[in-house]
């Protein structure tokens, strides 16, 4: 098994994402929504909406944000930032894909 | 540079508005901590009614969320009170024994609720309404008692009055004076006031001077000056307000009735500042929001050393938020020497207007029954204007958009929340908003008191002009301006077959819409074209994307089928195995007598469903859920028919269909409803040879009894017109409109009418039918589809060292 260390980890193959969904992926203590927007895009951010710990990786994706499935807030997946007029953010993950290969730099 | 230490002792309305309206002006320039002395963040006290109401909850009026001083870097200690502030060392010391030194110090401590007192009134069972607590105690006290006194007819008295009578108890209202609000309306419009509110129930006792609060540890009573008593389990002060000064008192800063303020809000201590209901500006304590608001921004200001004039005083008015009544009143009201009334009486309509006026100049009015001019006359006083500017206006149109026409792009339209008309018509304008629901998410007009939403309307109407209508116009959704039935027969008409679509060919605003317009395009594709319709997964909300349901903590609960509430020992084993295997969090009975295990992994959801070996009970879907039964004629010794097996064979034919709501059936085998026919989107009651259908029937947030629908003899026919009647539902309902609320629309008698014709009844049938030829399991499904399973129940999991 390959040794990550938090830096840059694998988290898995970019065909496997399911497209305009979320995904859920734990590393280490960190639990991370993972989406594949509709312009193939890959985006990650901390899976727990700031409003009230809602899991965000199962929320409807719409362009770049997605809506929390417990009360509807609306939060930008590149920055995670919330959308008026609700406010709040989400940590936003660095991500990279290369080849095949999705990364992310937590 | 250095941060300057900024200390905020109140965490209520005014000082946390201060502190957003100081973060706007300098985000960086100050290190923030507030003390409160609830242990909530930032809350809506003026929703406190509504909770009390049953219109919101508790939970829904938090007005800044911890992660809010969490990601502007407040530190904020709740439950936790400034006991001493040393004005010289700039200190501020708490009950927890925390010292904290400060730059700059606001004080914005509200105020406390005036209890009269009373021999008695620090009995079990008298409370103010002030803040969350109280709210608490209300609610806990209506559930094990029945009688309530109000003392106090004021706007406070009155909606905790009407919380109350919500909440199911008897309310008298006590009054020392000859008529109700009599500090914000005049006689003749506090007496229109009470009769309406007699029509809904509550009980006034007027000229009544409460002397002794009676009972033993527990209040039993009131006691007035007369001698007569009345009975009271819970007794709800509401007589008044007097500003929370003690602190600034013990520390030496110069009180009147309020902390005394100029036009900055500064104290006379260097470096302190109040604001809010502690404060006193040139004379005036004030008690309500939008001046508070006024007050905080010219503090913001003055802290961040930003030229303003200061405050100057507002004009008030008030509004009582009791559903079903409009009375309005601001400026001076009392009529003397020195002022003329214009005055109109509608007893007929009980409307009621009076509009005050000195030298000429409008300074004061009372509505009645019809409050639309209230923003309008508000502002007219605040302008100083001659009462010729009102009555000439009056006699060109007597529309609302005219009246929003004269308006200046500066007058304010939400004094809670300091909104302009010129920042809603911009919003309108750039963000193409068509809904008062759109202006208020955008621009947060109309989010606290809601008092101006009628006038936030009227500005919709008078900016889009002919593109707004209001009644028949109501958009799905705000990427687009068609509304559901546009929306509908453009499908119909244009054949289109995919959400991206119907989205792109529509004109969407959105080109990947949003959490409304989404699910409901995809229910309504599927429902017009059943057989040849893909149903889209990423435009179901996760309950129906994953065939269970989501719990607050982001686990799943999955709820077997068991028609008509009936099992057996062997699928009961399986239950209790899989409970065992997977370490299920808790079984639990649901509503619809199904049996719930909650806490599962999403992971763990597609080998559950292999091992139970069970069709999916559809507990969380929009579509038929249960069918919940009594015991029935088998069985039970008043039981005419067989509700179980008229249970099982609904619920075997109409399951897994999709709808745009919920759907709940219930069957009872005589009058004694114990499957509570009587609140279920379809409720069958069996008499003695005969069938009852109710529909429409509701249990939940709106609760409505259903109506009675048709009287059949046969199964066979109850099934016939319950297929009817959902097609209908399924063909014609808004999505999210639950039976209840459409049957209202739409009027029983229409229904009926409709279904009454035999030729109509088949065409639904036949159409229900092929829909229903289509409904696949969802779980075995799943279960067949390996890609399926890894797409949507799999998570990633990366094991890491740390560096
Ligand atoms: C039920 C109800 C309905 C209302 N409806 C309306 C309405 O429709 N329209 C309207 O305009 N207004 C309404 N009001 C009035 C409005 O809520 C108040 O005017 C407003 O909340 C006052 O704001 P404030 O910040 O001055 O005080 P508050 O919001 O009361 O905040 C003061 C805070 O300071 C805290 N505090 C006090 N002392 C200390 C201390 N020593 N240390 C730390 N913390 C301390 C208190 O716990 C409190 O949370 C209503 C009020 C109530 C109770
Ligand atoms: S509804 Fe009537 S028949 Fe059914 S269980 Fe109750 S009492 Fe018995
Ligand atoms: S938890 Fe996300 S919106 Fe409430």
């Amino acid at each position: 098994m390959v040794e990550n260390t938090l830096g840059r980890v694998l988290i898995g193959k970019y065909s496997d994402l399911p497209e305009r969904l979320g995904k859920t992926a734990f590393v280490g203590k960190e639990e991370i929504a993972l989406f594949k927007l509709a312009n193939g895009k890959v985006r990650a951010i901390k899976n727990r909406c700031p409003h009230k710990g809602g899991v965000l990786a199962e929320g409807m994706v719409s362009g770049e944000h997605v809506f929390c499935p417990m009360h509807d807030w609306k939060i930008n997946v590149c920055d995670g930032q919330v959308q008026a007029p609700d406010h709040g953010c989400v940590k936003a993950y660095k991500v990279e894909v290369e080849e095949n290969l999705v990364y992310i730099v937590i | 540079m250095l941060k300057r230490k900024l200390i905020l002792i109140g965490n209520g309305m005014a000082g946390i508005r201060t502190i957003e309206e100081i973060l706007k002006l300098d985000p960086d320039g100050f290190d923030i901590t507030v003390f409160g002395s609830e242990p909530h963040p930032n809350y809506n006290r003026i929703q406190l009614s509504k909770v009390l109401q049953g219109d919101t909850t508790v939970a829904d009026i938090t007005l800044n969320d911890w992660n809010w001083y969490e990601s502007n870097n407040i530190r904020l200690y709740p439950g936790e009170s400034v006991i001493n502030v040393d004005t010289k060392k700039q200190i501020v010391y708490t009950d927890k024994n925390r010292e904290e030194p400060y730059d700059k110090l606001i004080i914005a401590t509200g105020s406390n609720p005036f209890m009269l007192p009373l021999p008695g009134s620090d009995k079990q069972g008298v409370t103010a309404f002030r803040d969350i607590k109280d709210c608490e105690t209300m609610l806990q006290y209506s559930k094990k008692y029945k009688k309530a006194a109000v003392i106090g007819g004021g706007l406070l008295g009155l909606e905790a009055a009407r919380g109350l009578l919500n909440l199911g108890m008897k309310v008298d209202v006590i009054h020392i004076n000859e008529y109700i609000m009599d500090r914000q309306l005049d006689r003749e419009a506090g007496k229109l006031l009470q009769k309406e509110l007699e029509n809904q129930g509550m009980n006034f006792l007027l000229n009544k001077q409460t002397t002794e609060i009676l009972g033993k540890k527990q209040v039993t009573g009131l006691r007035f000056k007369t001698g007569e008593k009345i009975a009271a389990d819970l007794v709800v002060m509401a007589v008044g307000i007097k500003p929370n000064v003690a602190l600034a008192e013990k520390s030496g800063i110069p009180v009147n009735r309020g902390i005394v303020v100029n036009d900055y809000m500064e104290t006379d201590i260097p470096n302190i500042f109040a604001v809010g209901e502690c404060a006193e500006h040139r004379g005036m304590v004030y008690g309500l929001v939008a001046p508070l608001y006024q007050q905080g921004e010219a503090l913001a200001k003055r802290i961040c050393s930003v030229y303003d004039e200061g405050y100057k005083g507002s004009v008030l008015s008030s509004q009582l938020k009791v559903s079903g009544v409009d009375v309005f009143s601001t400026g001076k009201i009392r009529e003397d020497e020195n002022t003329k009334a214009i005055k109109m009486l509608d007893d007929w309509n009980g409307i009621y207007k009076k509009i005050m006026i000195e030298q000429g100049k409008i300074i004061g009015a009372v509505l009645f029954g019809n409050t639309k001019e209230g923003n309008r006359l508000l502002n007219l006083i605040k302008n100083g204007a001659n009462i010729e500017e009102y009555t000439e206006s009056n006699q060109t149109e007597e529309s609302g958009a005219s009246l929003v026409a004269q308006m200046t792009d500066d007058e304010v339209v939400c004094g809670c929340n300091g909104v302009t008309k010129g920042n809603i018509v911009s919003a309108i304008n750039n963000d193409g908003l068509t809904t008062v629901e759109q202006v208020k998410g955008c621009t947060n007009a109309s989010r606290s008191c809601g008092s101006c939403k009628s006038l936030v309307a009227d500005i919709l109407e008078f900016t889009l002009g002919d593109k707004y209508s209001e009644d028949h116009k109501e958009s799905i959704c705000a990427c687009t301006t068609l509304t559901r039935d546009e929306v509908v027969d453009e499908i119909r008409e244009k054949h289109l077959t995919h959400t991206r679509e119907v989205m792109n060919v529509l004109g969407w605003k959105n080109d990947d819409g949003c959490s409304k317009c989404r699910p409901a395009l995809n229910y309504y594709l599927g429902m017009l074209n059943p057989t040849e319709y893909k149903d889209e997964r990423e435009s179901r909300f996760v309950n129906e994307r994953l065939h269970a349901n989501i719990q607050n903590n982001g686990t799943f609960s999955v709820i077997p089928r068991m028609y008509g509430g009936v099992t057996n020992a062997d699928d009961l084993r399986k239950i209790a195995d899989v409970a065992d295997k997977y370490k299920v969090k808790m079984i639990k009975l649901t509503g619809g007598q199904r049996i719930n295990l909650l806490g599962v992994q999403k992971q763990d959801l597609p080998s559950i469903w292999a091992e139970l070996g069970m069709p999916s009970g559809h507990g969380y879907a929009k579509g038929l859920r249960t069918v919940k039964t009594c015991v029935g004629a088998d069985f039970c010794r008043f039981g005419t028919q067989d509700s179980v097996g008229m249970g099982i064979e609904l619920e075997k034919k109409f399951e897994g269909l999709n709808g745009p709501h919920k759907i709940k059936m219930a069957v009872s085998a005589c009058p004694r409803n114990c499957a509570e026919s009587g609140i279920k989107d379809v409720g069958v009651v069996g008499l003695d040879g005969v069938w009852e259908l109710y529909v429409g029937g509701n249990a939940g947030t709106d609760l409505r009894e259903g109506d009675l629908f048709v009287k059949v003899k046969t199964k066979a026919e109850v099934l016939e017109w319950t297929g009817a009647f959902l097609q209908y539902y399924r063909e014609t309902a808004n999505y999210l409109e639950r039976t209840s609320v459409w049957v209202g629309r739409l009027g029983i008698d229409h229904v009926k009418e409709k279904l009454e014709d035999k030729g109509f009844r088949d065409e639904l049938n036949k159409r229900m039918d092929i829909t229903l030829a289509t409904v696949q399991e969802p779980w075995s499904e799943t279960l067949k589809d390996e890609n399926l399973v890894k797409r949507l129940y799999e998570t990633v999991n990366v094991p890491v060292a740390s560096k």
